[in-house]
């Protein structure tokens, strides 16, 4: 697994006596004292294509829409124009009291409780197979497993939704005894969907971290006759724990993104309204257009994500690094 | 289930035994866990391979067999190459052109992207500069940014600058990747040596040119990585393009392909089109990812930096 240890933290402490130092030192020391800054032209050439476009994607956007969240749009009389004028947090307090904004989070959150476990003891079960000696032709299985993930999600999503259909199912036996689309079932339907996309690379990023635990690590384990379950239970798994929790937090992330394949699902079934996923309300609010309440969503929803994620990440940095 | 290893063995369990199929890394396990172990595999296999061989034999038949003939095997005739033909004609040749979109927004995109990662990347790993774990942070705090809660941002901000409704409104937030320069900044700290970069300095190497001709070529295996995830996430990107562009001609696949399985009920000569069109679009993108399946697991894993 990527280990964020490996990024030095040294030079934290002293960067603003550096920057000081280095307005008032003459060019003729450059490079002599070790707090003057070496090779500047060389660090502006390198960052400065990243940072601009970085500024101009990120960081002006997500200010724009924080400050849009707090705008509203009035109209003095029937004649004139809508201004927009500051609202404060009238926008949020809209989000928080719409009804279809909590109900699209509860879906995602159900999703989360029994699609993500499923999806990630498969990956995990599968990674572990992989990894023992007990499965043949590993290639030709990891190749097949990961083959889904190639597939783009508005293109799984047509595939599963021809396939839902009873008149085109491969097995109609199946589509014509379980209605996979309605408006009980059709979440499922796009966990097994989202399951089917993403358990092979989940496998995958498990089964690299296996991969490196050196091979010594187990011999202890193999001399007090311990057989592969329990060298998986008591030996891989907890070492490979960084690289679950990491696909736990993309697995969220992702969930809390979900917008492809209920998009897709919503033209075959009439279980997905137009505010599903926490997603679809912000595009279908912003199709109103309501700008202002689609921003406050926007913000939320960026918070919410990026506060769970962050989360996670502390959570995996203290156990782990 | 587990017999004793004779401990001469050990040592011969080399660290760096090649990723093969059978290294021995335990005992030898009893036939009947080898079996049912299989046995899950080759079901699951099924799991993940039925849809794709689906999508293949629907694409095969003609669209008035699509209902009337078993789904899991051919139909009357294969009808695949002239399925494509009638394909890449229809109205104009409009799937053409997003294919052709897509190689654009993603293979340019996700090069140019891989680049400035890479730089960007160096920059963090190699040079101490005031503010740098201040200003990296801040990038990182970019990953957590989920990229669709940016989308509405864009649009805004493109509407300001009257980008949207063209290929630039989706080309170039494409290319921003923090993830990009957060995997080039571990990889780079890794992989290349700072005594390198001083031998090359007192060579009289220009910072540039020992970037270009060092650890440019040092960080290759991320850099296969960084393009990988990047092209894959371009490629399959859509509520971007779906809010920015209202001409169907500069749609992404993604997008084309949705629009069409949205019509299947006004036109249901559509639904041909649908299916055939994901078969098209997903063949070559299988065929990237197995070619290059060993920088996906040298990307995922620290280790593979050594």
């Amino acid at each position: 697994m990527l280990s964020p240890s490996v990024t030095s933290r040294s030079g934290a402490g002293d960067g603003e006596k550096t920057m000081t130092e280095a307005a008032t030192q003459s060019a003729s020391l450059d490079g002599l004292r070790r707090d003057t800054i070496r090779h500047k032209g060389a660090i502006v050439g390198f960052l400065a294509p990243f940072l601009i476009l970085f500024a101009a994607t990120y960081l002006v956007p997500v200010g724009y829409a924080v400050y849009q969240s707090f705008q509203k749009v009035v109209r003095v009389d029937l004649y004139s124009p809508p201004t927009s004028r500051f609202g404060g947090l009238e926008q949020y307090e809209r989000v928080l009291e719409s009804s279809e904004f909590w109900q699209s989070i509860l879906r995602v959150l159900e999703l989360a409780a029994v699609q993500m476990p499923i999806m990630l003891g498969l990956a995990l079960l599968f990674a572990l197979l992989l990894d023992s000696p007990v499965v043949k032709g590993k290639t030709f299985f990891r190749l097949a497993y990961f083959v889904p993930f190639a597939v783009p999600g508005v293109v799984a999503a047509i595939m599963w939704a021809f396939m839902y259909a009873p008149s085109l199912s491969p097995l109609p036996v199946l589509a014509r005894n379980i209605d996979f689309l309605g408006s009980s079932t059709v979440l499922w339907s796009i966990g097994n969907v989202l399951t089917w996309t993403y358990t092979g690379v989940n496998m995958l990023i498990m089964y690299s971290a296996l991969k490196a635990i050196p091979p010594d690590l187990y011999d202890a384990a193999k001399l007090d006759g311990a057989g592969q379950i329990r060298i998986a239970w008591s030996v891989k798994i907890p070492l490979i724990m960084p690289a679950l929790i990491m696909t736990m937090v993309f697995s969220v992330i992702g969930l809390m993104q979900l917008f492809n394949e209920p998009m897709v699902l919503r033209s075959v079934s009439r279980g997905v309204s137009s505010t599903f996923a926490p997603n679809m309300l912000v595009y279908a609010t912003s199709n109103v257009p309501n700008y202002n309440l689609a921003a406050a969503f926007s913000v939320v929803l960026a918070l919410a994500t990026g506060a769970l994620s962050f989360g996670f990440l502390k959570v995996v940095q203290r156990r782990a690094f | 289930m587990a017999t004793t290893q004779s401990t001469r063995q050990v040592p011969l369990v080399s660290a760096d035994a090649p990723d093969g199929d059978e290294s021995p890394r335990g005992p030898r396990e009893s036939r009947a866990s080898t079996i049912s172990s299989g046995l899950l595999m080759v079901v699951f296999a099924g799991y993940f391979l039925t849809p794709l061989w689906w999508l293949f034999v629907a694409s095969t038949k003609r669209l008035e067999d699509l209902s009337t003939t078993p789904g899991l095997w051919f139909g009357d005739g294969f009808h695949l190459f002239s399925n494509i033909g009638d394909l890449v004609s229809y109205s104009d040749g409009i799937f053409v052109r997003w294919m052709i979109n897509s190689v654009l927004y993603a293979g340019v995109g996700a090069a140019l992207g891989t680049l400035l990662a890479a730089m960007a990347g160096y920059a963090f790993a190699k040079y101490t500069f005031p503010g740098r774990d201040w200003l990296f942070n801040s990038i990182l705090a970019g990953v957590l940014v989920p990229a669709t809660a940016l989308a509405l941002p864009l649009f805004l901000i493109a509407a300001k600058v009257s980008l949207v409704d063209t290929y630039w409104a989706v080309f170039i937030p494409s290319v921003v990747s923090p993830f990009g320069v957060y995997l080039a900044r571990v990889y780079a700290a890794a992989a290349v040596p700072d005594e390198l970069l001083e031998a090359a300095r007192l060579d009289g190497a220009g910072e540039l040119r020992t970037f270009a001709t060092i650890a440019l070529h040092l960080m290759s295996p991320a850099l296969v990585t960084i393009f990988l995830l990047q092209f894959v996430a371009i490629w399959n990107n859509f509520l971007l393009p779906l809010i920015m562009l209202q001409d169907d001609k500069l749609y992404p696949l993604t997008l084309g392909l949705y629009a069409w399985n949205s019509q299947v009920d006004a036109a249901p000569w559509v639904r041909l089109y649908a299916i055939v069109g994901s078969l098209v679009s997903i063949v070559p993108l299988i065929i990237a990812f197995l070619s290059l399946q060993r920088y996906w697991r040298g990307g995922l894993s620290a280790h593979a930096v050594k």
